[in-house]
């Protein structure tokens, strides 16, 4: 057993302040269980947003000593003895209470992105055929858990408030999840290249370093989406190409094999 | 239990983070690294000699400084320089302006340069650390003072888009650098290996696996796909993808050993030139 400090943010959206907490320590602890041991033992109103305690429903997300984290993956033997640990609110959104963030902007961005269309000829009796091949790079965007850190990290969001003008990498890998199958005929890279500002992200790869789920959010889907406006609006020959022959024709995979 | 003093959440500026690892390591080196190459780089072309060894001995063969190649012009009669039949389009041009030196490195300086400026890998390491937009994660970026503030890459900055235009010149110079490195296994028309053989041919291979681990290419070869199981070339599109893939994952790495390299080589036979140092090899 082992006495820590914890300074945890307690206060609202315009001001608050960093209190004060000793706590005891066991072994095995998560940043998550010293908050709820906090709340339990000496501060009973302390609000905090949790749910699965394992990683998987994203609600967890704060800033611990100043890096965006999922406080239920924690541990407390990351930090060196003694050291005090600092939770806050996510920085990029507005607080409702202590710990929790409100997120809803999230959703709102969310709901601008074309839904799937899958191509209707690509339906079989037996529904739609893909192959793992065609899918593996998708199904890496899939295992996103929306936390939201990577939209708390991105210095667009977090420090130039362009809220208006960038969607932020958790929808950037959306799309790309949805520009890149197999099936899908929808056309989304002009309001990519506009409304979803894909111009503003300039691919310092925050997003990359705080995701839980290592996704590999720059390098393998917004610079991916970067090189398919490139392709539209900036390479004079691939527009060249496409003058010439037309735009290429979405293919589908074979549906006996 | 001790209340401290009232702190707002969203505070500003360059630095503000309640981070207390050493974030500022990663910035500070690349500030070094990229700061020592430019000034290395310039004073290099400016020079305009040294850049040429083969010991004196005439006929096939010889070393080529990188920062030197591909040799567009020659200008005679100065210390180190590489003989004419070296150059591709002859004799120095009497267009050049006399307040720069006569210097081939100036000619060709911009194709490489502009190539590794637009690099979506140097682009993350100048952003942070020369820009602070922002200098490590979760760490306060700089702030902007216009009116429609920060625009990243949609406003003057839209220009890192001709990325895939430079990537097309760029390849040719692995081609070059690979005869480069051909060139300084002879002298005198002689087969043989010194220290500045094994240094040139470094160049071209390094070189590659930065090129070829380029995002542009990737996207080429295959990233555009959105299908490689729907038509014939799929299959060969997607295992060119996955191997450029696997060089993409180590970019950074080849971006640094392949400027280090460069440089090295680049000085190293600047000195053999220069008399400096001695190049141990087979053929004297
Ligand atoms: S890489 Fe782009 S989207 Fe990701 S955090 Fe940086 S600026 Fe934001
Ligand atoms: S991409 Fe990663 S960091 Fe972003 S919301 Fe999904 S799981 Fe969280
Ligand atoms: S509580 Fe579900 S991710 Fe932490
Ligand atoms: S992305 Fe680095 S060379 Fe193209």
């Amino acid at each position: 057993m082992d006495k820590r400090t914890f300074r945890v943010y307690r206060g609202d959206n315009e001001r608050g302040e960093l209190k004060s907490y000793e706590v005891e320590i066991n072994e095995g602890m998560v940043v998550l269980d010293v908050i709820h041991q906090i709340q339990a033992e000496q501060e009973n109103d302390l609000a905090v947003r949790w749910n699965c305690k394992a990683g998987k429903c994203g609600s967890c997300s704060m800033e611990i000593n100043g890096k965006p984290k999922l406080a239920c993956m924690t541990r407390m033997n990351e930090y060196e003895p003694g050291q005090t640990i600092v939770v806050t609110p996510l920085k990029a959104f507005p607080v409702l209470k202590d710990l929790v963030s409100d997120v809803s902007w999230n959703y709102r961005q969310n709901e601008r992105i074309k839904p799937v269309k899958l191509a209707p000829e690509a339906k079989t009796d037996r529904g739609y055929v893909m192959y793992q091949k065609d899918v593996d790079r998708i199904q890496e965007f899939r295992k996103c858990i929306e936390c939201y850190l990577c939209q708390d990290v991105c210095h667009i969001l977090r420090d130039h408030d362009k809220q208006d003008a960038f969607i932020g990498p958790r929808f950037m890998i959306r799309v790309a999840s949805l520009e890149m199958h197999p099936l899908d005929i929808e056309d989304r890279l002009p309001e990519l290249k506009e409304e979803f500002g894909s111009g503003y992200c300039n691919i310092t790869r925050c997003c990359t370093d705080v995701c839980p789920e290592h996704i590999n959010l720059t390098d393998n889907g917004i610079i991916p989406l970067k090189e398919r406006v490139v392709d539209r609006f900036y390479d004079p020959v691939t527009i060249l190409r496409r003058k010439i022959f037309g735009p290429r024709k979405k293919k589908l995979p074979p549906i006996n094999k | 239990m001790q209340s401290d003093t009232s702190i707002a959440i969203h505070t500003r500026g360059l630095g503000t983070t309640l981070r207390q690892d050493k974030w500022w390591i990663y910035p500070a080196l690349i500030l070094f690294g990229l700061t020592s190459f430019l000034v290395y780089g310039f004073w290099s072309a400016w020079q305009a000699d040294y850049y040429w060894y083969d010991a004196g001995v005439s006929g096939f063969g010889g070393y080529l400084a990188p920062f030197y190649s591909p040799l567009l012009f020659i200008k005679e009669g100065v210390a180190g320089a590489a003989p004419m039949s070296h150059s591709i389009f002859g004799a120095w041009p009497e267009w050049w302006p006399q307040w720069l030196p006569p210097s081939p490195s100036l000619l060709i300086l911009a194709v490489p340069g502009i190539f590794r400026f637009t690099c979506y890998y140097y682009r993350k390491a100048y952003y942070r650390a020369f820009t602070g937009t922002p200098p490590a994660c979760a760490v306060g970026a700089l702030q902007r003072k216009r009116k429609d503030g920060y625009r990243g890459e949609t406003g003057l900055m839209v220009v890192q888009n001709i990325h895939r235009i430079t990537m097309y010149f760029a390849v040719t110079y692995i081609i070059v650098f690979f005869y480069d490195a051909y060139l300084s296994f002879f002298r005198g028309g002689e087969f043989g290996v010194g220290l500045g053989s094994i240094l040139i041919l470094g160049n071209p291979i390094f070189l590659a696996g930065y090129t070829f681990g380029c995002h542009s290419i990737r996207h080429l070869v295959g990233g555009s796909r959105d299908c490689y199981s729907c038509s014939m070339v799929g299959n060969a599109s997607h295992e060119s993808w996955k191997l450029v893939s696997w060089l993409n994952r180590r970019h950074e790495l080849f971006a640094w050993i392949s400027l280090i390299w460069i440089v090295v080589a680049d000085l190293y036979i600047r000195l053999v030139s220069m008399g400096v140092i001695i190049d141990p090899n087979t053929w004297s």
